[in-house]
């Protein structure tokens, strides 16, 4: 043990899990069933994580409904990536699926059943039998709250394993030492405002996406990439950050999801005109293609003006010729929505939508132990020593350029089991924690100073958005809203070298203003403006690695759509960005295409 | 399920019932948020207990009960009602 002293209070475990949904209680479970000490620190209560919003289900190759097999997942999952994916990851996750669902069936998720007493299964979008033929029934359920269910049993799981919570506590900083290795965290106790030092001789990062950087998201306020911020400000890199997933159907401002279902049960989209304009991009599929190819339809109506509204931002989605009665029926959830978040009732007028940034499919590089993994050398992939990273805010990569729906249920589990797994490995090699650096809460608490800078007395005149700023003007709100602006108008669906450049010049604009920025409250107790200054500490960095990943990527692939260079370009960009901060620089690494012991699946045109 | 961590005996600051409205679910955030900047402070006392336990509960029960897919317990229905047709002043 360390003989370091800290001014904080400092608390010492095997593993210090950060984050409380379902990767990260997966990985502390395995981890508190072989007897160790792991805490778990949320900064909300772990069942109120964001994977509480996975509605859809968890894919597994079971065959319940379709003949079936994991190769063939394993396909729909390589194309679904549009190659970008690391097959041998993939092939790891396809594998496992079948076995996980039954972990976690035997754990007491309640999945919805077959008449036969199976599992019960549902299509998905991209699934098929036979490596692209028909249709697959590949999906597990447990009714429309899988996500819910999963987060609960894995929950009552870990505290009947004595996972020791630490819920409301707020991750600030890794702890690094000079040989690299990662020996904790400081987290922010947010009911007292009070700094804590949490040691360990293993830590995982589970903090999920980072969508809010975008004006329009599906995600929950919680999703701000802390455990990006985090691996940045240590000095290492992000991956894949251009590649962001957008549901075609939010409501605008707001975000709120209306689902595939609307369109399956007769809905269409219509643009100012009224033309149903989707028989012009996809003519057979129509209004039920696949995501990607809905948002680009919708996105280039508004760029040709044909968007609907005093801004033309969003089109509509028209379902009231199906009768009230139906609507009232089968779609009542997606009505109370449309009437709370846009004031429409769908049964007598059409529900505004827009595309709304719903996945991020890049992360923190991992490999499919959970192990962080950043360029030493010649090596493209070197371990950071006590370093993991699993779910959403890690890039393994399953998802490559585009994540199919269900497949991210199941890199939580699959991954996050993995990485218990190891890490129980590296503390039975680790028995002894090496020292803590000297200075291992000073970029925290100097962090936690900055922001209690006080607002100048005397009140400066706010000069045009152009000119700078006098000290103390800015507030985190507006910095905050102008970024996601930023992101939305010029990083969203569709993207091109003049849009990025423009947007990455006024988000260092935005990012120069950061200092200027105080807060108006001071107090200790739930201070929820600093927690949004932390959170924005974070964001703002996130957004910037994704302006310049999509700057340098000229191509399309995936959900990165550039309409200066509409083509894949596999001889050019058949690899992975790694941005890194300090340099503001990218680097790459080649796509990992042989899997553990299947033949390589080609890069091939990817037409559904 | 209900947790225990944090029993409503007492008043909560607006900090606390703040941070207790960032859920799993965007829709929650919304609803949540809306109602505690526009209607919270007026509430009596009374009022004010039901709504921070209120923030005890689970999510997709919230999420059930505020989109109609199931009816509320009782002692929660008139505040549900309440919190479905706040709106923030145009």
């Amino acid at each position: 043990m360390s003989a370091v002293k800290t001014s904080i209070p400092k608390r010492t475990f095997d593993a210090v899990i950060v984050g409380g949904g379902g990767a990260g209680l997966r990985a502390a479970l395995q981890l508190a069933q072989a007897n160790f000490k792991v805490a778990l620190i949320s900064k909300v209560f772990p069942t109120r994580s964001h994977t509480v919003s996975a509605q859809g289900g968890i894919t597994a190759a079971l065959a319940n409904v379709s003949d079936d097999n994991w190769h063939w997942h394993m396909y729909d999952t390589v194309k679904g990536s549009d190659y970008l994916g690391d097959q041998d990851a993939i092939e790891f996750m396809c594998r496992n699926a079948a076995a996980a669902v039954y972990e976690l069936e035997h754990m007491g998720l309640p999945f919805s059943r077959l008449d036969n007493g199976k599992i019960y299964q549902r299509p998905f979008g991209g699934q098929s039998q036979n490596y692209g033929g028909e249709q697959a029934i590949r999906t597990c359920a447990a009714a429309d709250r899988t996500g819910h269910a999963l987060l609960h049993t894995l929950y009552q799981r870990n505290i009947a394993a004595r996972t020791q919570f630490f819920d409301e506590f707020f991750a600030l900083d890794l702890i690094r030492d000079q040989d690299g290795y990662v020996l904790g965290v400081t987290a922010l106790e947010i009911e007292t405002g009070e700094p804590w030092l949490f040691e360990a001789r293993a830590t995982l990062l589970a903090t999920g996406g980072a969508c809010r950087i975008f004006r329009h998201s599906t995600n929950a306020h919680i999703n701000t990439g802390d455990g990006l911020g985090m691996v940045l400000r240590a000095g290492l890199p992000l991956e894949d950050m251009e590649f962001w997933q957008f549901h075609p159907t939010g409501i605008p401002e707001i975000g709120s999801l209306i689902t595939e279902g609307v369109r399956g049960e007769g809905g269409y989209l219509i643009n100012k005109d009224g033309e149903r304009f989707m028989q012009r991009y996809a003519p057979n599929a129509q209004d039920l293609a696949s995501r990607d190819v809905v948002s680009r339809a919708i996105a280039q109506e508004l760029l040709a003006g044909r968007g609907c509204g005093e801004h033309g931002d969003f089109v509509y989605l028209k379902i009231d010729h199906i009768g009230a009665d139906k609507i009232k029926e089968r779609l009542p959830g997606i009505r109370e929505l449309s009437m709370q978040f846009a004031g429409v009732d769908p049964c007598v007028a059409p529900m505004p939508v827009t595309p709304t940034a719903h996945y991020m499919m890049g992360g923190i590089p991992s490999n499919m132990h959970g192990q962080v993994v950043t360029p030493v050398r010649t090596g493209p992939e070197e371990a950071v020593p006590g370093l993991y990273a699993v779910g959403e805010c890690a890039c393994v990569s399953v998802h490559g350029a585009n994540r199919l729906g269900g497949n991210s249920l199941l890199d939580l589990v699959v991954f996050g089991r993995a990485a218990g797994i190891h890490m129980i490995e590296t503390l039975r090699e680790n028995p002894i924690a090496r020292p803590l650096p000297e200075d291992a809460v000073e970029t925290s608490l100097a962090r936690l100073a900055r922001w209690d800078k006080r607002k100048p007395e005397r009140k400066t005149e706010r000069k045009p958005e152009h000119e700078p700023q006098k000290t103390g003007t800015e507030t985190v709100a507006g910095l905050r809203a102008e970024m996601q602006q930023i992101m939305q108008a010029h990083c969203g669906v569709y993207r091109n070298e003049a849009l990025l450049k423009a947007g990455l010049e006024k988000l260092s604009a935005v990012e120069a203003r950061l200092p200027d920025a105080t807060l108006s409250d001071h107090s200790k107790m739930f201070n929820t403006a600093r927690l949004e200054a932390l959170e924005l500490e974070n964001l703002l960095p996130i957004a910037r690695a994704t302006l310049v990943s999509a700057l340098a990527r000229t191509e399309s692939r995936g959900a990165h759509s550039r309409e200066d260079h509409p083509e894949r370009d596999d001889e050019h960009w058949l690899r992975h960005s790694l941005y890194f901060r300090e340099r503001d620089q990218l680097d790459y690494k080649p796509v990992r295409l042989k899997p553990l012991t299947v033949k390589t699946f080609q890069p091939k045109e990817r037409t559904y | 399920m209900q947790f225990s961590k944090h029993p409503v005996t007492e008043p909560h600051p607006l900090n606390r019932l703040r941070w207790l409205c960032r859920r799993g679910m965007l829709e929650l955030d919304a609803w949540l948020m809306r109602f505690l900047d526009v209607r919270y402070t007026e509430l009596s006392a009374d009022r004010q207990a039901v709504f921070a336990d209120l923030l005890y509960q689970d999510d997709m029960d919230l999420f059930d009960w505020i989109t109609g897919e199931c009816v509320p317990p009782v002692e929660f229905e008139d505040m549900v009602e309440e919190i479905k047709t706040t709106r923030y002043p145009r």
